[in-house]
C-alpha cells in the first residue's frame, strides 16, 4: 500500500515539468494558423491538434466561433498525405462534433478515404464520417458501408458494423436493410468483427422473438469464436429462455445444456456470465444452481481480484433468494474475510450472514470482530444491518449478537454507523423480549460516553418507556442521573421527562425521583426547570394539574398524533391573548407537497418511535383563505383539503387546477386558474359546475373572479351542500366561463369591449378518500390494541388479476386515503404477500386503523384480508364500503 | 441484461487525480464538474489500495471501476454495475498493455504527456462510443503506431518506428515466456 511515490531522473529533478506547462487557449488557438500554411509541416500540425486535444481533454471548452475557426483550419490538413496527422484529423473532427452546414466540407474528403486502399484510413473514416453524419447523407453512403461491413480486413469490417451499432439509434430503417452482409458478418473467422456483427444483428432483430430464437439456435451449435461473442451470445439465450419458460412450464428449460456447457469454457469472462445467467433464470431450482454455484466456487479463490469480487457479488444475490445453495461456499467465503479488497470482504460477510445457520454464529461473529476495525463506515453499516436480520432470523443467538453489537458501540464511528447499531439494538429489545434488559443496558452504557446529543435523547425517551417495565428499575436511574449532572441542556431536559416516566410507573421509586427532579429545579436552563416543574406537580398531584393518574401516563406516554411541522406552524402563527394555545387546532393531515424540501438524511424507520413529520402544511393557508370569504365563513372547520386536481392538460391556453376543501355539510371547490395568453385578459370567470351525477350535492354558492390578467393565477370558488357527516361521492363537470378581452401586451392596456367565452374543463370526483385525513400514527401495535376489537370489522375481498403485489397494495392505500405506518407502503419485491398497516381520521374526527393483509398466487390474482377498527361501528362498516364499491 | 457490453469511461490520471486523458461515453456525467467530481471521488477512493500487481475493482454509485496503478499513472474504466466484471477488466488490460507498448514500458505521467498522441489515438482504438472495439493490446499498440511508420510525425525525440521495434520484441517477450 506504498504510496506512488514517483522515480524522477536526475536530469528531470525539476519537478512538474510537462511537455504543457503553461499552456493557454488562446496561444494555441494562434498557433492554430499553420493549418493554413501553403506549405504543411505534418509534425508540427500534429504537435498543434495534441495541444487543442489536450485543452479539452482538459475540460476547456471551445466558443462556437473558436470551435468553427479551428474546424475549417483542420479540414484544410487532408491535403497533407502524412497518415499520422491523418489520424489525428479524425480524432479532432469527431472532438469537435460539428454542425449539419460544416459536415458537408469534410464530406468529400472523408468519402475518399473511405475507399482508399489504406485499411486504417477507410475504418477510421469510416467511424468518423458515420458519427458526424445525419439521415440525409447517409443513404448516400449507405452502399459503401454494406460493402465495408463485409470488407476482408477485420478493422474496416468492425468499424462499419459498430457505427451501424450507433446508427440504429438514429436511422433504424436505413441499417435494417444491411442485415444480409451483417449475416455474413457474423461468421466471419475475425473474433471481434463476429462479436460486432452479432451485436448489430441482435439489436435489428431484436423485436422479432422468432428470429431471436433461430439466431441463438444457430448459434448455440457452435461457430461463436470470440469470448465476447460467446458473452453476448448467452445474454441473448438467457432472453430466449426468458420468453419461452412461460410456454413450457413442464419439463427441461432449452438451451440449458449450453449455459452449462459455457461453465467450461476457457475463457473466464465466459464462465462467469454463463455462471450468472443461470443464477439468474427465473425460479432457477437448486439442481439447476449447483453448477453455477460449484465454478463460482473455484472463483472465489482466485489470485485476481476482480474474479474474486465477481464471484462473491453473485454468490450475495443468489443468497437472497437461496441461501441454501450457497453455504457449500462458506468456507472459501470466510477465507475472504481477511481479503485485502474490503469490497470483497464486505460482499463475503454479508453473504455469510446470509447463508450461515444457527451453529456458526458463533465463529462468525469472532472473524467479523478483527474485521470491523480496518473497513470505512459505509462498509460498517451494510454489516451491522446484516447483523440485525441474522439475529432476527436465530432469536436464540441473540446473546453473542448483542454482545457484538455493544462491542462495536463503544469503539470509533462516525453519527451514521453509530445510529445503524443503536437501531438495531432497539429493533432487537422489541422483537426479544429476551434481549431487553441486556440490550438496555448496553445502551445506557453507550450513552455514558455519547458524542451524538440525537442519539442520547432517542435513548432516553426509549428508556423512559421500556425501563420501567423491567424487573428492576431502578438500576437505570444512576445512568439516566448522570446525563442530567454532565450533558448539555437538550439530553437535559431529554433526562428529565425520562425520570419522571421512571416515577409516574413506580410508585416505590416516587419518592427518590421526587428529590432528583426536585434538584433539576435549579438548573441553569429554562426548559430543564420547567419540565422538572412540570413533572413534579404533575406527579406529586397537588392540584394543579391535578389530573387522574390515567391522564399524567396518557401525557408522558401518548405518542404526538400531529404532525411536527403542522404544530410549527400553528406555534408560529399563535399570537399571544387571552385565549391559551389549543393542540386540537393543529391540522393533523400530513401534506405532502411536491416542492416541499427534502429533510437531509434518508429517513429510515428510526425504530425509537419518532413522531412522523410530514413536508410544511398548506392547511392553514387554506383555511385563511377561505375563512376570508362571508358566503363560507358558517361552514364550521375545515376537516381537510385534497392536493390540486389538474382540470386542463398543460400548456393549453388556460390552466386550471382545483382544491376540494371538505367540511362537516358542505364542499368548497377552490378553481385555481391561471391565463397564459398575454394578449387576453379575463373578466368575471366563473366556473359553472354541473351536478347531475353528484345526486346528493347541491349548490350554495359561487364566487366568480372579477379578473384574471396574464400570467398571475386567481381563484374562484364553488360551494355545494351535503347531508351532515357522510361521506357523500358524486362525479362534477365543469365549465370555465369568462369576459375576454384583448390586450396589447406592449401597451398593457385592455379594450373596452369583451366578449364572453366558455372553455371545457375536465370532471373529477369527490371520493370517499376525501373525507379520510391521513394521520399516522407512530407505533401501530400499541393504537390497534388500545383501539380495541369493539368496533372491529374483518372481511375478505378478491382483488381480480393485478400488475403486481406493489400495484395492488398502492391501489388499495389510495382507494383509502390513508396513511401507511411503519412503511408498510412498501413492497419488497418478488414478496409473495404483505401486510399494510393503515391510519387515518375520518370525517366526523373519528380515528381510523386497517390492517390488510394481501397475497398473490400464480396467475397474479390477488386477494386481501381487511381488518379495520374505528371508534364508530358505522365508520368501520363505511371504510369496507369504500373498498367493496371501489 | 441483453445489451451489448458498454463501458461508461476510460480515465487517466496522475498520482494527484488530476487528467493525464480521459474519455467519457455516456451522459451519466454531463459537466465537466460532474466529471471532475467524479474522477475525484474514483481517485481516493481507490488510492490507499495497492493495485500495482493485479487489477483491483471497487463499486459505488451503481458503477463497477477496475483500476490498475503503475509508476504515477492511474488507470480506470467505468461500467454499469450489471455489467460482467472480467469484461470489464479485459478493457483496462487492453489499454494497459498497449499504453506499456506504446511507451516503450516506460509508463510514467512524464512520459505518457509527451506521447499524449499516442494515448488519445489508443483511447480511440479500444472503444468507440462505449462499444468495446478492440481488447488486444499488440492490435491496439499496432493500430495506433502504424502512424509513424512513413513520416516522422512524432512528438517525442524517439521515433514511433523505434517504439514499434520495441513493442514487437516486447510482445515477442511475453509470447515465449
Amino acid at each position: 500500500m506504498a504510496e506512488p511515490l514517483v522515480k524522477k531522473d536526475d536530469d528531470r529533478d525539476d519537478e512538474d515539468y510537462s511537455p504543457f506547462m503553461g499552456i493557454e487557449k488562446g496561444a494555441v488557438l494562434q498557433e492554430a494558423r499553420v493549418f493554413n500554411d501553403p506549405q504543411l509541416d505534418a509534425r508540427r500540425c500534429s504537435q498543434v491538434i495534441t495541444k487543442l486535444l489536450y485543452l479539452l481533454n482538459q475540460g476547456e471548452t471551445f466558443t462556437k466561433i473558436e470551435a468553427t475557426e479551428v474546424f475549417f483550419a483542420v479540414t484544410k490538413l487532408f491535403q497533407s498525405k502524412d497518415t499520422g496527422l491523418r489520424r489525428m484529423v479524425y480524432l479532432m473532427i469527431k472532438e469537435l462534433s460539428p454542425s449539419a452546414d460544416e459536415v458537408i466540407i469534410v464530406t468529400s474528403s472523408l468519402m475518399k478515404d473511405m475507399n482508399s486502399k489504406t485499411d486504417m484510413y477507410r475504418a477510421n473514416a469510416i467511424r468518423v464520417l458515420c458519427r458526424i453524419t445525419d439521415g440525409t447523407l447517409l443513404t448516400q453512403i449507405e452502399r459503401y458501408l454494406k460493402q465495408a461491413i463485409v470488407d476482408k480486413n477485420p478493422v474496416v469490417a468492425s468499424a462499419a458494423l459498430v457505427s451501424g451499432i450507433h446508427l440504429l439509434q438514429t436511422n433504424p430503417e436505413i441499417v435494417k436493410r444491411w442485415s444480409n452482409e451483417v449475416q455474413e458478418a457474423v461468421q466471419s473467422r475475425a473474433a471481434l468483427v463476429q462479436f460486432h456483427a452479432l451485436a448489430l444483428l441482435h439489436q435489428i432483430r431484436q423485436n422479432d422473438r422468432l428470429a431471436v430464437s433461430k439466431l441463438v439456435t444457430s448459434l448455440t451449435r457452435g461457430s461463436v469464436r470470440s469470448p465476447l461473442a460467446q458473452c453476448l451470445l448467452i445474454r441473448y439465450t438467457s432472453q430466449v429462455i426468458r420468453e419461452s419458460s412461460v410456454n413450457t412450464q413442464t419439463g427441461e428449460r432449452p438451451f440449458l445444456d449450453f449455459l452449462e456447457s459455457c461453465l467450461r469454457h476457457k475463457a473466464e469472462m465466459v464462465i462467469l456470465e454463463a455462471a450468472r445467467a443461470i443464477t439468474e433464470l427465473s425460479g432457477v431450482t437448486s439442481r439447476e444452481l449447483t453448477p453455477a454455484i460449484t465454478v463460482l466456487q473455484l472463483f472465489l479463490s482466485s489470485s485476481k481480484p476482480v474474479l474474486r469480487f465477481a464471484a462473491v457479488r453473485t454468490l450475495n444475490k443468489v443468497a437472497m433468494t437461496h441461501p441454501l445453495a450457497v453455504t457449500n461456499c462458506n468456507i472459501d467465503m470466510e477465507s475472504l474475510i481477511s481479503d485485502q479488497n474490503r469490497s470483497i470482504a464486505t460482499l463475503a460477510i454479508t453473504t455469510l450472514l446470509k447463508t450461515g445457520n444457527e451453529s456458526s454464529v458463533d465463529r462468525l461473529m469472532k472473524q467479523i470482530t478483527n474485521f470491523m476495525s480496518d473497513i470505512a463506515d459505509e462498509f460498517k453499516i451494510v454489516v451491522v444491518e446484516a447483523i440485525r436480520s441474522l439475529c432476527l432470523k436465530f432469536p436464540l443467538k441473540y446473546r453473542s449478537l448483542m454482545n457484538f453489537l455493544s462491542s462495536i458501540l463503544r469503539e470509533e464511528g462516525g453519527f451514521e454507523y453509530k445510529k445503524a447499531i443503536v437501531d438495531s439494538i432497539v429493533i432487537l429489545i422489541k422483537d426479544i423480549p429476551e434481549a431487553k434488559e441486556g440490550g438496555l443496558f448496553h445502551l445506557c452504557e453507550f450513552i455514558e460516553d455519547c458524542e451524538f446529543t440525537y442519539l442520547s435523547t432517542q435513548i432516553l425517551h426509549f428508556l423512559g418507556n421500556e425501563g420501567p417495565k423491567t424487573s428492576d428499575p431502578s438500576k437505570y436511574i444512576r445512568y439516566i442521573y448522570n446525563r442530567v449532572i454532565l450533558e448539555n441542556a437538550t439530553i437535559r431536559a431529554s433526562a428529565v421527562s425520562t425520570l419522571a416516566k421512571f416515577g409516574a410507573l413506580i410508585d416505590s421509586l416516587k419518592p427518590r425521583i421526587f428529590v432528583l427532579l426536585r434538584r433539576c429545579l435549579y438548573d441553569s436552563d429554562d426548559e430543564v426547570r420547567d419540565r422538572a416543574t412540570l413533572y413534579l406537580n404533575m406527579l406529586g398531584g397537588d392540584g394543579l394539574v391535578g389530573e387522574t393518574d390515567k391522564d399524567v401516563k396518557e401525557f408522558l406516554f401518548g405518542s404526538l398524533d400531529v404532525p411536527l411541522v403542522n404544530l410549527e406552524t400553528s406555534l408560529r402563527n399563535y399570537e399571544a391573548s387571552e385565549e391559551p394555545f389549543d393542540i386540537s387546532t393543529v391540522p393533523k393531515e400530513v401534506k405532502s407537497q411536491p416542492h416541499a424540501e427534502k429533510k437531509a438524511p434518508g429517513k429510515k424507520p428510526s425504530g425509537l418511535g419518532a413522531p412522523s413529520s410530514g413536508p410544511t402544511s398548506a392547511g392553514d393557508a387554506f383555511e385563511k383563505l377561505l375563512s376570508a370569504i362571508p358566503e363560507f365563513s358558517g361552514f364550521g372547520k375545515l376537516f381537510k383539503s385534497s392536493a390540486p386536481v389538474e382540470l386542463t392538460e398543460a400548456e393549453t391556453e388556460y390552466a386550471v387546477n382545483v382544491v376540494k376543501h371538505i367540511y362537516d355539510g358542505h364542499v368548497v371547490f377552490q378553481y385555481n386558474c391561471t391565463n397564459t395568453i398575454p394578449e387576453q385578459l379575463l373578466e368575471n370567470v366563473t366556473v359553472f359546475v354541473d351536478a347531475s351525477e353528484a345526486e346528493e350535492f347541491s349548490e350554495v354558492a359561487s364566487k366568480p373572479l372579477k379578473t384574471l390578467p396574464y400570467d398571475s393565477p386567481g381563484q374562484s370558488f364553488v360551494a355545494f351542500e351535503k347531508p351532515e357527516g357522510v361521506p357523500a361521492v358524486g362525479k362534477f363537470s365543469n365549465l370555465l366561463k369568462f369576459i375576454v378581452k384583448e390586450v396589447d401586451p406592449s401597451m398593457g392596456e385592455a379594450d373596452e369591449e369583451g366578449v364572453e367565452d366558455e372553455y371545457q374543463l375536465e370532471d373529477f370526483e369527490v371520493v370517499s378518500a376525501d373525507y379520510m385525513l391521513k394521520v399516522g400514527v407512530s407505533n401501530f401495535k400499541h393504537a390497534w390494541d388500545n383501539m380495541g376489537a369493539d368496533c372491529e370489522r374483518v372481511d375478505e375481498y378478491g382483488l381480480g388479476v393485478r400488475e403486481s403485489l406493489a400495484e395492488a397494495v398502492s391501489a388499495v392505500i389510495n382507494i383509502l386515503g390513508m396513511q401507511a405506518c411503519e412503511g408498510t407502503d412498501v413492497v419488497p419485491s418478488n414478496a409473495r404477500s404483505h401486510t399494510s398497516l393503515l391510519s387515518g381520521v375520518f370525517i366526523g374526527n373519528v380515528k381510523v386503523l386497517a390492517r390488510i393483509s394481501f397475497g398473490i398466487d400464480g396467475p397474479k390474482q390477488v386477494a386481501m384480508k381487511l381488518a379495520v377498527r374505528s371508534e364508530d361501528q358505522a365508520v368501520s362498516d363505511a371504510i369496507h364500503e369504500i373498498v367493496a364499491s371501489g | 441484461m441483453e445489451s451489448c457490453p458498454s463501458i461508461k469511461n476510460i480515465l487517466l490520471l496522475d498520482s494527484e487525480g488530476k487528467r493525464v486523458a480521459v474519455k467519457y461515453y455516456t451522459d451519466d456525467w454531463p459537466t465537466v464538474a460532474a466529471k471532475l467530481a467524479f474522477e475525484r471521488s474514483v481517485f481516493i477512493k481507490t488510492l490507499k489500495t495497492n493495485a500495482r500487481a493485479e487489477a483491483e475493482i471497487t463499486m459505488f454509485d451503481s458503477n463497477i471501476v477496475v483500476y490498475k496503478f503503475v509508476q504515477d499513472l492511474h488507470f480506470f474504466v467505468t461500467a454499469g454495475d450489471d455489467e460482467n466484471e472480467l469484461i470489464v477488466a479485459t478493457v483496462l488490460q487492453g489499454f494497459f498493455d498497449a499504453v506499456g507498448l506504446l511507451l516503450r514500458n516506460e509508463v510514467d505521467k512524464q512520459t505518457a504527456l509527451e506521447n499524449l498522441d499516442l494515448i488519445l489515438l489508443c483511447l480511440d482504438e479500444i472503444v468507440d462510443g462505449g462499444i468495446v472495439l478492440e481488447t488486444d493490446a499488440s492490435v491496439i499498440a499496432g493500430k495506433v503506431a502504424t502512424h509513424g511508420l512513413e513520416g516522422d510525425g512524432s512528438l517525442s525525440e524517439q521515433t514511433i518506428s523505434q517504439a514499434l521495434a520495441t513493442a514487437r520484441e516486447h510482445l515477442a517477450r511475453s509470447l515465449l515466456k
